[in-house]
């Protein structure tokens, strides 16, 4: 994820693009927002990155992304369980809160390895839905 | 005992207090909470004490780690991030100082005990409700509705951000906790290795290098883990403190 920009930056010097403007102007907003998203990404995440992609470091990545992903889903399935208890659904609750608790989980897992932006930022570039879809 | 790897947890009561039914017993546990928190006091206290323009080595190493937190705060939560600053610093030298003494051979791992960083965590996300309400009302729930997202989907996503929301605590603080927990275990499976190769005879010694050289390379990778994960538990709190100070933006 980390040579996206540079991936971007390989492509968009192609000076052939003047069939569609509309092409170049949502290159160049990409452009910016990939910026805008490296520029305004914690400084723990590259700093994650930089240790822990080998080795024993690389453990403890591992089970700071495991954490995040098994945190979700346990969160969604006692929230499911709760509701069960207390309004007799079962066991609608737990199937429905457990799905949503593996797309929290799933979500979690992705914010903390940086592919996707804190969702305070989310808003910076005007491209909606532009960051959020990888 | 001896290969036991799971006995340097045990929770021991040195002073059984009963109040009410309920246990409120001094255990070795509580023993190194003050343990740490005095030393960390200590520690910051007495470096500083004389407060030299040009700063002693203590002292320096004071600063620093002043220095560091109070950069990593500014740098997440920006300056008005700063009415923090008392609660992170002190939650980062406390995990700090607990990790590291837990590091002394017969000492207590403080936070290598679930209900501990559980505690801790839910300070941290206690702050970010309250503040967060405090400051903002109704508009702190802006941080569970993304922009940009179509209106049939908006009850979805915000389920999950909530779930995701409420899934913070429990993964800063099980993080926090098995690291320090697996990293205990392995460092005294490895040494009880040693141990037990060694009474093997002449071949069972030559053998025991190779474990006795892990532990040695595992106890070198343990402080490296225990100032981790101090980082780390003082990073996430200042992200999650952005969120209560900037909700949805």
């Amino acid at each position: 994820m980390s040579e996206r920009p540079g991936d971007t930056g390989n492509r968009t010097p192609g000076q052939d693009r003047d069939a569609g403007g509309r092409e170049d102007d949502l290159d160049r907003r990409r452009k910016e927002l990939d910026a805008a998203i490296l520029a305004r990404r914690p400084a723990a995440g590259e700093k994650d990155r930089a240790d822990g992609s080998s080795g024993m470091a690389g453990i403890g990545n591992a089970l700071k992304l495991s954490s995040e992903f098994i945190a979700g889903i346990v969160v969604g399935a006692a929230i499911g369980w709760i509701i069960d208890r207390l309004a007799g659904t079962s066991p609608f609750g737990l199937v429905v809160f457990l799905l949503l608790g593996f797309g929290a989980g799933v979500l979690n897992a992705l914010r903390s390895a940086g592919l996707i932006t804190q969702a305070g930022i989310r808003s910076s570039g005007k491209d909606e839905g532009g960051s959020g879809r990888k | 005992m001896a290969n036991d790897p799971i006995h340097q947890f045990q929770i021991s009561r040195w002073v059984p207090i009963e109040i009410g039914g309920l246990d409120f017993s001094f255990t070795n546990s509580s023993a190194f909470m003050v343990a740490t928190v005095v030393a960390a006091g200590g520690f910051l206290y007495l470096s500083t004490a004389s407060r030299g323009l040009v700063p002693s080595r203590m002292q320096s190493v004071a600063e620093m780690s002043y220095e560091f937190v109070a950069n990593m705060l500014r740098d997440a939560a920006g300056s008005q991030g700063m009415r923090f600053f008392p609660l992170v610093f002190s939650l980062f030298m406390f995990v700090l100082f607990a990790n590291l003494f837990g590091m002394f051979p017969y000492f207590f791992t403080v936070t290598s005990h679930i209900i501990v960083t559980f505690a801790l965590a839910l300070l941290v996300i206690g702050t970010v409700i309250v503040y967060g309400f405090m400051k903002h009302g109704f508009g702190f729930l802006k941080l569970f509705v993304p922009e940009g997202v179509p209106g049939i989907l908006v009850p979805l996503v915000v389920a999950i951000e909530v779930i995701s929301f409420l899934s913070r605590p429990i993964s800063l603080s099980v993080r926090l906790f098995a690291n320090m927990l697996a990293g205990h275990i392995t460092l005294k499976v490895f040494a009880g290795f040693v141990t037990s190769l060694g009474a093997m005879g002449a071949i069972g010694i030559g053998g025991a290098i190779l474990p006795l050289a892990m532990t040695v390379a595992l106890t070198g990778l343990e402080f490296l883990v225990a100032f981790l994960q101090a980082y780390v538990f003082a990073v996430l709190t200042c992200m999650y403190l952005n969120d209560a100070l900037h909700p949805g933006h």
